[in-house]
């Protein structure tokens, strides 16, 4: 019976890259809102880990380059979307920075939960390896 | 890891802040600045913003994360710097050693409570960047502690 990394680590390992993909996001989003025209940006987090997790399934092909063709079929890659503003200002930039600051630390939060799961993952595998 | 380019996307949004402090800066120092010329007098700076996008920034390893033709942004970069074209204060002063043969001086076109909420506006985008700055820097000294107990 052997291990593997991906049955023993689970959704946690891709978990960690998706938030970490979008506090890049976010963080574009703050460093941009006093950018005239600027509109802020989000990605769906349950289809980005839906990827994640076919592609590490073996599902479709791996994109090299980015003029190749996505034929990953319905799961796709995640959708870089827009936010609706609440407020929107005159100068045509939808970045709330309060918002995004929350949503940034949110993400911050969220990305340590999933490290937890994942640091926990590696202390039970260890565990077992000592057999203690 | 595209946690390291968060660092780059604060670290633009805080040199552009710094800048526009700069222009800010500059604008109230010189707010009282008269000149017998129109041509001579110093006139308002601004910064003009605008994103980056990843594509130009690195165009061989432009990341696959996202759908073709959605780039992600990559920071925000200062375009340039553009003088107000607002009209010049003219204020009769004919005992100023620049008035004219009018006895007219021209002041700059800054209005300082204007420069002044650009300078609160500036310094707490700055912050936010700051702060973004050190989420991202936990975060990655959290990922260095994985599998350590």
């Amino acid at each position: 019976m052997a291990i593997t990394f991906d049955k023993a680590l689970g959704i946690h390992e891709h978990a960690l890259a998706a938030r970490s993909q979008r506090a890049q996001v976010l963080a574009n989003n703050l460093a941009n809102a006093d950018t005239p025209g600027y509109k802020a940006r989000d990605v769906d987090f349950q289809s980005m880990l839906k990827q994640a997790t076919e592609a590490s399934q073996g599902e479709g092909m791996a994109r090299t380059h980015p003029s190749h063709m996505d034929v990953s079929g319905s799961g796709g890659s995640p959708e870089l979307l827009y936010r609706t503003p609440h407020q929107p200002s005159l100068d045509g930039n939808t970045v709330d920075a309060q918002q995004e600051q929350t949503r940034f630390m949110r993400n911050a939060m969220d990305f340590q939960a999933s490290f937890e799961f994942l640091s926990s993952k590696f202390s039970g595998l260890s565990k077992a390896i000592k057999g203690e | 890891m595209s946690l390291g380019n968060i660092f780059d996307i604060a670290g633009s949004g805080m040199t552009a802040q710094q800048l526009r402090l700069n222009t800010t800066a500059s604008n109230i120092a010189n707010a009282e600045t008269a000149s017998s010329s129109v041509d001579q007098t110093y006139r308002a700076r601004k910064p003009v913003f605008a994103a980056i996008q990843q594509q130009l920034l690195n165009p061989d390893q432009s990341s696959g994360h996202f759908r073709f033709g959605q780039e992600q942004g990559t920071g925000v970069t200062v375009e340039g710097i553009v003088e107000s074209q607002e009209e010049l204060q003219m204020r009769y002063e004919p005992h100023h050693p620049a008035a004219n043969e009018e006895g007219y001086v021209f002041y700059p076109n800054v209005n300082v409570v204007e420069e002044m909420a650009d300078m609160m506006s500036s310094s707490r985008s700055f912050q936010m960047n700051v702060d973004v700055m050190n989420a991202a820097k936990t975060m990655m000294q959290r990922v260095l502690t994985l599998g350590q107990q």
